[in-house]
């Protein structure tokens, strides 16, 4: 039993692990800040739910489960809030996004 | 009522967070749930369109959903950045936001945010503005579906 | 295992370091500030249970909340600071959508 609790995290915790550096290596390869965002996105979800979703497997039913549930929920919610305030406030203050719309034109 | 409400939650909260049971340290507690009370009623949490937990139910199957267009896009995005020639084109879509009071507006701007490959960069009176990493992720993305799931957390 | 995992979110780190360092925008840095604090909450709660101690999950939970507050503290601080700006924030609003 104790084997394959061992073995499901160790499975969480190298996706997880992997998710965190590609998304590390992201945000220093983009191009300009708004896709740097995608990138820090990505160790923002599936780094922590896979990290903590690790840790929460070999604390088992416990105190501190239901810790790990409370920072892994907290996270995902303040996450995208600082990533939307941040967008916001590049946007707000003028930094133009490198992008076209649906329709095929340049916005910028 | 919605007061007592949140009182317990967040008194329920401290006595497991703490895990002693001193007298000083309850006083402590029910101190800092009044302060923090103080304060969230001046933001107006109290507010009919703000405090929602009758939605906590209907979130439920709404993020069993979500958590399933999170594992496709963070696929997707990680392949992206691996690959040698990274190979994005940014798009930029306007989107009329179907859900109305502001919580469920909230709801979906954090959703798409939180789906790597979508950034909502502005929400302003229900026009958002959302910055996509590929042409085909704007694409699903007008399609609407998270639009109108968001909207159906109303009802 | 906890030691593989520890090494990939300290890796992660010193990425978002570098990005910190490189810039080129005050955005761009407070974003790498803010991938690096949610690291740093990853790290804590892994460090927890490398060593044996679950009362570290309280330090990962309010470095969680200070991170999230500071990064909102540091950002209104940039769009306040922000006088001189060509155009006011309707007007950049208008043009990217």
């Amino acid at each position: 039993m104790q084997i394959w609790l061992d073995g499901i995290s160790f499975v969480m915790f190298i996706g997880g692990g992997a998710f965190v550096l590609i998304g590390g290596v992201g945000v220093l390869r983009m191009p300009d800040l708004y896709t740097r965002m995608h990138a820090a996105s990505l160790t923002d979800t599936m780094g922590t739910l896979l990290i903590l979703g690790g840790v929460i497997v070999q604390a088992g039913f416990s105190l501190a489960a239901i810790k790990l549930v409370a920072i892994a929920l907290f996270l995902l919610v303040t996450g995208p809030t600082a990533t939307y305030a941040l967008a916001n406030a590049a946007l707000l203050s003028g930094v133009r996004p490198d992008a076209q719309t649906l329709d095929g034109e340049s916005a910028s | 009522m919605r007061v007592w409400l949140t009182l317990a939650l967040w008194f329920a909260t401290w006595l497991l967070w703490s895990g002693l049971y001193k007298p000083l340290l309850i006083n402590l507690g029910v101190l800092s749930c009044l302060l923090t009370l103080l304060i969230a009623r001046r933001m107006g949490f109290f507010g009919p369109d703000v405090f929602s937990l009758h939605l906590t139910g209907r979130l439920v199957p709404f993020w069993g959903w979500l958590s399933k267009e999170l594992v496709k896009s963070n696929i997707e995005v990680a392949r992206i950045v691996l690959s040698p020639r990274m190979i994005i084109s940014p798009t930029v879509v306007n989107l009329q936001a179907l859900p109305k009071g502001r919580v469920s507006q909230a709801i979906l701007g954090n959703a798409i945010t939180l789906t790597p490959g979508t950034v909502t960069i502005d929400d302003y009176e229900g026009q958002l503005i959302v910055h996509c990493l590929t042409c085909d992720g704007a694409r699903t993305l007008q399609a609407g579906e998270m639009n109108r799931r968001a909207a159906a957390l109303e009802r | 295992m906890y030691y593989v995992v520890s090494l990939a979110i300290l890796l992660t780190m010193i990425l978002a370091l570098v990005r910190a360092l490189l810039g080129p925008s005050v955005y761009d840095r407070v974003l790498a500030v803010n991938l690096f604090g949610t690291k740093t909450v990853l790290l804590v709660s892994v460090v927890a249970f490398l060593y044996g101690r679950p009362d570290f999950l309280d330090l990962a939970l309010a470095y969680a909340l200070i991170n999230f507050i500071g990064v909102l503290a540091v950002l209104n601080f940039f769009q306040n600071s922000e006088r001189n700006m060509a155009k006011g924030p309707a007007e950049n609003r208008k043009e990217a959508g």
